[in-house]
């Protein structure tokens, strides 16, 4: 045992695979692998008589997605409602995260990072499902403005508003994390030196806030964009990718559909990865 | 910071309406499970504590439970190991691909859930259906540990660069094996580490219900699965009341234990 751990300390190439090979084989095999057969299967077709998979190369999938209004339209509405989130997302966390960071003394904030991290544990579902309460007709929204049919109901706008609640804390967490790291000095530097405080936000505040905001639209993005139980649970009739992604696998059984429609949002999200690649925001995640 | 009175209390007020935002539907679900009604009258007309027994003696619930405790178990299990053997080649060592294998650990959880889940069912029915292993618990596991793997690894990864390796160092120029270096001054190092990570590799494979519903085969009801199933059925509502109100007191203790392990930051979440 000690000769073998001796040769390796003096092999660092043959530790360094050793330490590597499982992780790697793993990631490669079951994820990239499952990948490859994700891109691949998209390129086949289901016969429409027997219901059976046929594996053979057809762009016929990725034409359908193209030339049909309906995919086109669901596409632009899961854009919309990930870009929605995002934005909601941003102008709620960025006064939150300055707060903790800047002006709450240390053991306030403490506390603060701590009321925010709790719900995270929460369960999605959990979460989700107390909106569907608090949305149903005649629920507690309902009865605050006044009775039955007067609160949003489920539909687009439950969707948008219950996705921002959830990833809510994806924003705060890296916000708060990137202000932690601006030291108080260089704001009273600005303010020394005449700045104003709008000035002092786009000078010094900014540049350290955008790595932090793309962090954490990574996640608030990628899962509004891939979302298909909350819609399901709040969305009323709304449809997004997830949901023909999902109703193609199970109701239609068609699963090189199912995989060429959920291509989109992988070619969406490793655009939106390699654009903000050099802003930084990757080593913040 | 030089801030005007009017503004750190209007910041102040964000950060009170926040929290009452965050808070509000959490604390509805607690309410609503003692609420007599079977439907969701509201406001509840009368307080009962009998949905809890209920749930207590539900079969399904229960062994929902389990198989989400065993398939956490498992997929924290291979995240550990795989996370942390990771960790220590990226940052003890400088070599080829390096950035490519951090974004390999990130992909999982930067693309969405459905592509991750809709990838390992299409390989399971193209693939490992064909060489004769079918989905079950082990394929909800490897789903499960696939994603899990980066919270360890950015766990272990922070500590690796905090700590440095003067210890590893002045352990081994002392005499000490590889392995007794290790076992005395390196895992010691990196247990909080471990835990933290471990801690939420559990939370987010106990959460998870994308890449389960693909990935799970007959017969594997994990507790969201379950939740999610009788979410529409009328007659299960105040059970599943229940369900969801255990998960939000149970919320406290991941953060209470991250907490005593780590300070604040180690409980951050998917990231």
């Amino acid at each position: 045992m000690s000769s073998l751990g001796s040769y390796l300390h003096r092999n660092p190439r043959l530790r360094l695979a050793g330490l590597l090979s499982a992780p790697l084989l793993w990631l490669v095999v079951a994820y990239l692998g499952a990948l490859a057969v994700l891109l691949v299967s998209a390129f086949w077709t289901v016969n429409g008589f027997t219901g059976e998979v046929v594996r053979e190369f057809s762009l016929q999938n990725f034409r359908t997605l193209v030339t049909e209004e309906v995919y086109r339209a669901v596409t632009l509405r899961s854009l919309g409602v990930a870009a929605s989130v995002t934005a909601i997302c941003v102008v709620i966390a960025t006064p939150m995260a300055f707060f903790m960071a800047k002006v709450a003394s240390a053991k306030y904030r403490h506390w603060l990072v701590i009321a925010i991290l709790t719900p995270l544990w929460a369960s999605y579902l959990v979460k989700a499902y107390a909106w569907r309460i608090l949305l149903a007709n005649g629920g507690p929204i309902d009865t605050l403005l006044g009775g039955p049919g007067n609160g949003p109901g489920y539909g687009l706008f439950a969707t948008v508003l219950v996705l921002s609640y959830l990833w809510l804390p994806y924003m705060i967490l890296p916000i708060y994390a990137g202000l932690e790291r601006l030291p108080d000095s260089m704001l009273e530097a600005s303010a020394d030196l005449g700045a104003r405080a709008g000035r002092t936000f786009r000078a010094v505040v900014l540049p350290i806030l955008i790595p932090s905001v793309i962090a954490g639209s990574i996640f608030t993005f990628s899962l509004s964009l891939g979302d298909y139980i909350t819609v399901q649970i709040v969305g009323g009739k709304t449809q997004m990718i997830g949901n023909l992604v999902y109703a193609n696998i199970g109701a239609a059984n068609n699963l090189p559909f199912a995989a060429a429609i959920a291509t989109v949002p992988v070619v969406i999200m490793v655009i939106y990865l390699v654009a903000v690649r050099r802003s930084g925001a990757l080593e913040e995640l | 910071m030089t801030l005007s009175l009017p503004a750190r209390w209007l910041l102040r007020l964000f950060m009170v309406l926040g929290l009452i935002f965050i808070y509000v539907p959490l604390l509805l679900v607690l309410v609503n499970s003692f609420n007599s009604d079977r439907t969701f009258a509201w406001p509840p007309h009368d307080w009962t504590t009998r949905w809890w027994s209920a749930a207590w003696e539900n079969d399904g619930a229960r062994q929902a439970l389990l198989t989400s405790v065993q398939a956490g178990l498992a997929a924290t299990g291979i995240a550990l190991v795989l996370g942390t053997m990771v960790a220590f080649a990226v940052q003890r060592f400088a070599f080829f691909g390096r950035d490519t294998v951090s974004l390999l650990i990130i992909l999982p959880i930067a693309l969405p859930g459905i592509v991750t889940g809709i990838a390992l069912d299409s390989a399971w029915r193209s693939v490992m259906g064909d060489l004769g292993i079918g989905k079950g618990l082990f394929s909800v596991v490897v789903g499960h540990a696939t994603f899990c793997v980066v919270t360890v690894y950015n766990n272990v990864l922070a500590r690796l660069r905090r700590t440095g390796t003067n210890l590893e160092d002045a352990s081994a120029d002392l005499g000490a094996s590889p392995f007794q270096t290790f076992r005395y001054v390196t895992f010691p190092l990196i247990r909080s580490a471990l835990l933290a990570g471990g801690l939420l590799a559990f939370a987010l494979s106990f959460d998870e219900i994308i890449v389960t519903t693909f990935t799970a085969g007959p017969g594997v009801t994990t507790l969201p699965i379950w939740i999610f199933n009788n979410l529409f059925r009328p007659n299960q509502a105040p059970i599943v009341n229940v369900v969801a109100a255990v998960l939000i007191v149970l919320s406290v203790v991941p953060v209470w234990l991250a907490q005593r392990l780590a300070g604040p930051s180690a409980g951050a979440g998917r990231t």
